[in-house]
């Protein structure tokens, strides 16, 4: 038997990689058109990448999308290890069901039903120390997402990880906070590190939580396309989208090199007996 | 001559002071008890093995002395001191993990230095560095000290692991199934080499393991354990020899059980075909008309050729014997194991050296032999 | 079961829980409470556009709880119309519309997946990270601008792309009408949540011992019955997730209907944007947004009965 699967098999995964890369090959190919319209290339021509590098509302747009991710990937990395740590190593406790419910909801919810019930907590009269919409709520929506994708990811990490690490720190006379600094942390760090990016990575891609929470200080870059999708398209957008591509391809690359490379295991916990 | 370690619960140390007193100390969890009233006294320098099978609670037993686990009741006295107290982080005591537990982002050298580190007040960085060399030196692993540890073999990782856990020179070394982790070929060089290692450096070590090989090669006592309780301590040989019941008996090296009541000096009703002489041990007699067991080690029977028909009388007086067949038999070089079947249906090994046949060819399978033992060689069990 | 030892951990453990249970109650329960309490409050023309249930006093002066029922009457009124021809029920036809577009979605990404799946979890594992990480990029890069790529493919105009080669090729004389439409809206969510359902089946698939399949055509089962029989029961714990992972936000999917449906598709999504938006109704999308989650609730509920089920048989 063929590990391959036969040439049907086979088809189907290119026509698979097809149906997902015609798409963002159509972007790119148009990004160097040197006419007005998206999708003929009338003559190449690098002025649309030009008009990127003078766009400064795009500019301002990206820089704020940037820092808003990576706050909330902070953030989401802090809430979500803290709620890892809650839901593999606390026993049963009230409530425990309904933690592990609360952390899980926010990613099957749809974004449309956690904008606007942030936008309620936000614009609520009686509490309007939290500031209004603005920077801060979309930094709240998106560490509160994020940080259930952190906890999933650290949570399986930290549930294949060797208990015995741990014990054999503080048999050696670590005291047990220390020992999660210098044990836990270390060993989970492939974790913390792809739940970071992931949660960087979602926090740039969104749109419905920024655009519901977003006050006319605050346009995201995924606000600011959306916007500009609905006023004309201009191959600049291609252009971006160019951008994005090689820069999201290139993280990729590297991470996986720098992340998957050295695949330094934690000793395995072996079946204990009794 | 039997029941020496009667009772069971308690094993003293003999001569020696005590190090390490455990009392009545038991583990819940849940509703179950993993561990029950264990009760156990410890020698300076002595090497104990805690032996029992899967789910007996020898591990959780070994985790309440390190600390890591919070008894449910009695107490542990070390030197005197009571150890409730004392938070695992702050235990004289160090434990060598069935996984080895080396942490995978430090060194060689990293791991062994760590529990250094802890140290309060600091030690100097030099006397650690020297400290490390020095334990690494003693495991032979001087050369590997800048390597991480998932690049070394099973052994090289339990020699780190040993290592790091003698660098705080711990009171009390914990070895949870040190070995169990090693392939079959290794382990058995391994153990001497262990434990001639834990005698030169003159530490109090408690071993859990459930190779009963294991315990004996490397313990001066062992301690068995089955459901949480201790059935009997003793030194290998006293409960290789004496046995204080079928666990025990069963536990340690192969043994032929017969069940029976006691009438006399013979003990009736088992699947033995004539009633079975023993010799009852020097404590009280035992109770006419109970219930017990005989236990009798493959090697103290004897197997003879006999032709078929032949009467098996005991030829003298206090001997067992009776007529048997051979059912299968595995040939081990130096001796053979004989499986035999009684007229009853009741099978029965015996372990007979190469040299007992001399010059006449050994029976085979399915010819007719004659067994039979003296009966001080047999052992009485009560329970 | 080990229980972890000394209370200083369990102090430690309690303040190490505070942070996300503070968190998770005060940024995403509290706010589903404010949207249930919203939904049962009158619309109005201020800031928050709003009366909040609990706003009006009592005689005494103490608050009292005051629910506007409004909002949900206007959805059970559609749903009492449904016997009346001609009657209009925009947010019925929403809720429908979402429905059916996230169960063929659903069905899609499955049929499309699954075979997909199955070949990325039987490839060489020396190739099995590159195939992967190749279904992951599209899923890295921006959602929005994925969405846009599809406006161009479909656009109705000469210019539109697979206009374009329709037309070059002469197979049609006017560029077809393929974008706002259901059938776009239906591409770019295909589109978009594939990955979703591909990584939880290969996840799934990767795991299924190839000698199960040997040993069952090694019996003389026929390849169809060893897929029936033994691939597919097994690997029925990756199709529910996968499903799940499509249908949920699927229903909810505001972007892709907005972007490729135009006018003419009206989504759940969208139907509770505009009430927040343009039609400053949040009540009436406070309440739309909780007969979803409810909608949505259920579903779950059964189908994780049921994975709990086929998971205790294997």
């Amino acid at each position: 038997m063929s590990r391959g699967g036969g040439w049907g098999g086979r088809a189907w995964m290119v026509g698979v990689y097809t149906f997902l890369y015609v798409p963002i090959l159509c972007l790119i190919v148009f990004s160097f058109t040197a006419g007005e319209i998206t999708t003929r290339l009338d003559g190449l021509s690098l002025r649309w990448y030009a008009a990127l590098a003078r766009d400064a509302e795009l500019h301002a747009a990206v820089l704020l999308s940037l820092r808003v991710g990576a706050l909330a990937a902070t953030a989401a990395v802090v809430v979500g290890t803290a709620a890892a740590v809650i839901l593999v190593r606390a026993g049963p406790y009230p409530g425990s069901r309904f933690f592990v419910g609360m952390m899980s909801a926010p990613m099957v919810m749809p974004e449309v039903v956690v904008g606007l019930s942030l936008v309620l907590l936000f614009t609520h009269p009686t509490l309007a120390a939290l500031g209004g919409r603005g920077v801060t709520a979309i930094w709240v929506a998106h560490t509160t997402l994020c940080a259930a994708y952190v906890a999933v990811l650290v949570a399986s990490r930290l549930r294949e990880m060797d208990r015995a690490l741990e014990e054999a720190a503080l048999d050696l006379g670590c005291p047990p906070l220390k020992v999660f600094f210098v044990i836990t942390v270390p060993v989970i760090a492939p974790a913390l590190a792809a739940g970071w990016l992931l949660a960087f990575t979602l926090s740039m891609d969104d749109f419905v939580l920024a655009a519901m929470l977003s006050d006319p200080g605050s346009t995201t870059l995924p606000v600011l396309v959306f916007a500009r999708l609905h006023h004309g398209l201009k191959p600049e957008i291609n252009a971006l989208a160019t951008v994005i591509v090689v820069v999201v391809s290139v993280a990729v690359l590297l991470v996986n090199r720098l992340l998957l490379a050295p695949p330094r295991t934690a000793g395995r916990s072996a079946a204990r007996a009794s | 001559m039997n029941d020496r370690g009667a009772g069971g619960a308690r094993g003293g140390v003999g001569g020696e002071s005590v190090h390490l007193r455990i009392e009545r100390l038991g583990k819940r969890f849940g509703d179950t008890w993993a561990v029950r009233d264990v009760a156990l006294d410890i020698g300076e320098r002595e090497v104990f093995a805690l032996l029992g099978s899967s789910g007996c609670g020898k591990s959780t037993l070994l985790r309440m002395i390190a600390g890591l686990e919070t008894p449910s009741s009695g107490r542990m006295l070390l030197d005197g001191e009571d150890l409730a107290a004392v938070p695992a982080h702050r235990r004289p005591t160090n434990m060598m993990f069935q996984s080895y537990a080396l942490f995978p982002h430090m060194t060689v050298a990293g791991n062994v230095a760590f529990g250094l580190r802890q140290i309060r007040p600091r030690m100097r960085r030099e006397a650690i560095a020297a400290r490390v060399a020095e334990m690494l030196e003693l495991v032979q692993m001087r050369a590997y000290a800048q390597r991480w540890p998932q690049e070394l073999s099973g052994g090289q990782q339990q020699r780190v692991a040993l290592a790091r856990s003698l660098a705080r020179e711990p009171r009390l070394l914990l070895l949870d199934e040190p070995l169990a982790a090693l392939d079959k070929r290794i382990r058995q060089q391994t153990q001497f080499e262990l434990v001639g290692l834990i005698r030169r450096v003159g530490v109090t070590c408690i071993l859990v393991t459930h190779d009963q090989e294991e315990a004996m090669t490397m313990a001066d006592r062992i301690g068995i354990l089955s459901e949480g309780g201790l059935v009997q301590v003793g030194t290998p040989g006293e409960i290789y020899e004496h046995p204080n019941c079928r666990f025990s008996a069963s536990f340690i090296g192969e043994t032929n059980l017969f069940h029976g009541r006691i009438e006399g000096d013979r003990l009736v009703g088992s699947e033995f075909p004539q009633p079975i002489a023993f010799v009852a041990g020097a404590g009280a007699a035992p109770p006419q008309g109970g219930e017990a067991w005989l236990s009798l080690r493959p090697e103290c029977v004897r197997v003879h050729q006999r032709a078929a028909g032949d009467a098996c009388v005991p030829e003298r007086p206090g001997e067992n014997a009776a007529p048997a067949e051979v059912a299968e038999i595995a040939y081990l070089g130096n001796r053979s194991i004989y499986h035999l079947r009684l007229p009853g249906g009741r099978s029965m090994i015996a372990s007979v050296p190469a040299a007992h046949w001399g010059e006449a060819a050994p029976p085979a399978r399915g010819e007719p032999v004659r067994v039979s033992w003296p009966a001080p060689d047999g052992v009485l069990l009560l329970r | 079961m080990k229980v972890r030892p000394a209370s200083a951990q369990g102090h430690g453990r309690f303040w190490v829980g505070l942070l996300p249970w503070a968190w998770m109650l005060l940024f995403f329960v509290l706010p589903f409470a404010l949207i249930v309490s919203v939904s049962l409050s009158t619309p109005e023309l201020a800031v928050p556009p709003y009366v909040s249930p609990f706003a009006g006093t009592a005689v005494d002066g103490a608050s009292a709880f005051r629910p506007d029922p409004a909002s949900y009457a206007r959805l059970g009124g559609e749903v009492a119309a449904l016997g009346t021809p001609g009657a209009d029920r925009p947010y019925l036809a929403a809720y429908a519309n979402s429905l059916l577009l996230a169960a063929l979605t659903t069905l899609c990404c499955l049929v499309l997946g699954y075979p997909f799946a199955y070949q990325l979890a039987r490839a060489p594992e020396a190739m099995r990270n590159t195939l992967l990480m190749l279904v992951m990029l599209p899923f890295w890069t921006s959602f929005l601008l994925r969405v846009y790529a599809w406006m161009g493919l479909l656009d109705s105009s000469e210019t539109g792309l697979i206009n374009q080669v329709l037309l070059g090729l002469g197979l049609v004389t006017e560029p077809l009408p393929l974008l706002y439409n259901t059938g776009a809206v239906l591409v770019g969510m295909i589109y978009s949540y594939l990955p979703f359902m591909v990584l939880p089946l290969y996840a799934n698939l990767v795991k299924l011992d190839l000698h199960l399949l040997e040993a069952a055509r090694d019996l003389g089962a026929r390849p169809t019955t060893v897929f029936l029989c033994i691939t597919l029961p097994l690997s029925w714990r990756g199709i529910v997730a996968g499903s799940l992972l499509v249908f949920i936000p699927a229903v909810g999917e505001f972007v892709i209907p907005d972007l490729l449906g135009g006018g003419s598709v009206m989504t759940i999504g969208r139907s509770i944007w505009d009430d927040f938006g343009p039609n400053q109704d949040w009540p009436m999308a406070a309440a739309v947004a909780v007969v979803m989650v409810v909608m949505l609730i259920a579903p779950i509920v059964l189908l994780h009965r049921h994975g709990g089920r086929a998971g205790s048989d294997e």
